[in-house]
């Protein structure tokens, strides 16, 4: 039975409409959300005692952003374990409401990672910068973001028999989400897509090898954009426009290369049983997983370490359109159109929160029937070397 | 010659085992107190905490445990290398570590895991230290 401690909830959301935004700065995007976030709570600005930031791009961290803000928070955390920061900021607000250190947080993210032409996914370690004791054992090899992501893909294909058409359902359910999303239409458009319809698991393996075994269509795109989200107190919740969406359970771990360790587990093998031990649910009772679709394999094993279906079942799990928002089995999948397909400004934890919300209110541009319980799991790294993962379960009112 | 990354310095875990690539060795390291292997290098051991550790070197014969053959890069080191298999190597004394799988005529064809590779020292254009690189047996 799922935890009834209703001790935090989600109050406000707001996600950046634009994926490709000329002229605007990181920070201006975070302010924007911020303010957009705290409107769709009602709480007011002065209400708000604990900033949670990544210290991403311009950000500055917790105390940058209280200096732009102009506000003096008095819960201040810089946590910044990559994309999955949002998930563990969050498990911090829990934690320091519980403890009665802080009554409404914001958390925010803003980058210009497309109109600066960061190439994330292609880049790779440089071999410039400060000496480092890991770049200095990796970066002559010539590792890209995906060619890390695409060897924990060649491992799960050699122990399971995946196949690349098991992965490439992760692909279609998510671009069918999207072309339902006039967000993520735009933002394929904006970012020049070859198409931006419905496509099919044939059209994901025609698409061209970025690193073997992964094609351009299990890759997520590079965008603008941000959101932001506050969180609040039960006390301070009451006095919200909408209904809060609680959270439930949270859990957090760290996964890097070992010797003689298993490449196809991540880190969210240790964070889910944490956060379905507290929160009180089973993987068969969630009605949504937003899961960070950095690449197809990112999902296919994040579903199997969540609990879904066993390590190395995917490949039976993913049949049947199971997926899709209005599929009669359970979870659904980012139902936004996720990173593949709607935003990826290189740290989608934010945006996992932000659709669980909108699912659990019933705002979800392919809702769901009657959700009730939603899974935002965060990957930040790289899921074949230093990862972490962040799993935070939320229920609706 | 190809010109990969050099490794950056000061750097003291990792400088020893650039210097015995220097000398064509492949160095790890293992602990006194537990027997613990620990690669990358460090300054303690990761299973027992333990600061006494000491350098061994590997045969340098191992196993592909994965890899991906990159296609696209953005880092001009690498352009002229085509495409390329980055893997992760197990070696027999019970370390992984990245490298690539070189001298095959199709990386996408011919490299393969669980595949007996053994290292070489590739001389770079780069600079001093040559890179631990990894070939078909």
């Amino acid at each position: 039975m799922a935890n009834q401690a209703r001790d935090a909830a989600i109050v406000g959301i707001h996600e950046y409409p634009l994926r490709v935004a000329p002229g605007r700065s990181a920070m201006q995007i975070k302010a924007e959300s911020i303010s957009k976030a705290l409107e769709d709570s009602g709480l007011k600005y002065s209400d708000v005692d604990a900033i949670y930031d990544t210290n991403e791009g311009e950000g500055g961290g917790g105390l940058g952003m209280s200096h732009y803000l102009g506000l003096k928070p008095t819960v201040i955390d810089t946590t910044a374990v990559g994309g999955s920061s949002y998930e563990f900021q969050t498990a911090h607000a829990l934690r320091d409401i519980r403890a009665g250190k802080a009554n409404v947080a914001i958390l925010s993210y803003g980058s210009v990672a497309a109109s600066n032409r960061t190439p994330i996914g292609t880049g790779g370690g440089t071999g410039a910068g400060a000496p480092n004791w890991q770049g200095n054992m990796e970066d002559s090899f010539g590792q890209t973001l995906i060619a890390n992501y695409a060897m924990v893909a060649h491992r799960h294909m050699h122990q399971y028999g995946t196949t690349s058409a098991d992965l490439a359902e992760i692909s279609v359910s998510t671009r069918l989400h999207a072309t339902r999303n006039p967000d993520a239409v735009r933002a394929m458009q904006d970012l020049q897509f070859m198409g931006t319809g419905e496509i099919s698991v044939q059209d994901v393996l025609d698409s061209r090898v970025i690193a073997d075994p992964l094609h351009l269509l299990e890759c997520c795109m590079v965008s603008d954009g941000g959101g932001a989200l506050v969180i609040a107190s039960a006390a301070a919740a009451r006095g919200a426009k909408k209904k809060p969406v609680w959270i439930l359970g949270t859990g957090e771990a760290t996964k890097y290369r070992e010797n003689g360790g298993d490449i196809t587990v991540s880190a969210g093998a240790q964070s889910a049983p944490i956060a379905f031990g507290e929160a009180g649910v089973k993987p068969e009772e969630l009605d949504l997983a937003m899961i960070y679709d950095s690449f197809t394999i990112t999902v296919a094993t994040i579903l199997e370490d969540l609990g879904f279906c066993k390590k190395g079942e995917y490949k039976d799990f993913a049949k049947g359109n199971r997926f899709r928002f209005d599929s009669a089995l359970k979870p659904a999948l980012n139902t936004d159109g996720g990173g593949l397909s709607s935003n990826h400004p290189g740290m989608r934890g934010l945006f996992l929160l932000l659709e669980s919300v909108r699912q659990l209110r019933g705002e979800s541009s392919s809702q769901i029937a009657n959700a009730q319980l939603a899974i935002a799991h965060g990957n930040g790294g790289f899921l074949g070397g230093n990862h972490t993962g962040g799993s935070v379960i939320l229920a609706r009112d | 010659m190809p010109n990969r990354p050099q490794p950056r310095f000061p750097e003291p875990n990792s400088q020893p085992f650039w210097e015995g690539a220097k000398r064509g060795e492949l160095l790890y390291q293992q602990c006194n107190s537990c027997n613990g292997v620990v690669f990358y290098p460090r300054m303690l051991c990761t299973h027992c905490g333990s600061l006494d550790l000491a350098w061994k070197q590997s045969k340098g014969e191992g196993t592909v445990y994965t890899y991906s053959v990159v296609r696209q890069n953005r880092n001009p080191a690498f352009s002229d290398l085509g495409a390329y298999a980055l893997a992760y190597i197990d070696l027999d004394e019970g370390f992984r570590m990245m490298s690539n799988v070189i001298g095959v005529a199709d990386p996408t064809k011919d490299v393969s895991i669980g595949q007996r590779v053994k290292v070489e020292f590739e001389k770079q254009d780069s600079g001093d230290y040559p890179i631990p690189v990894f070939r078909p047996v």
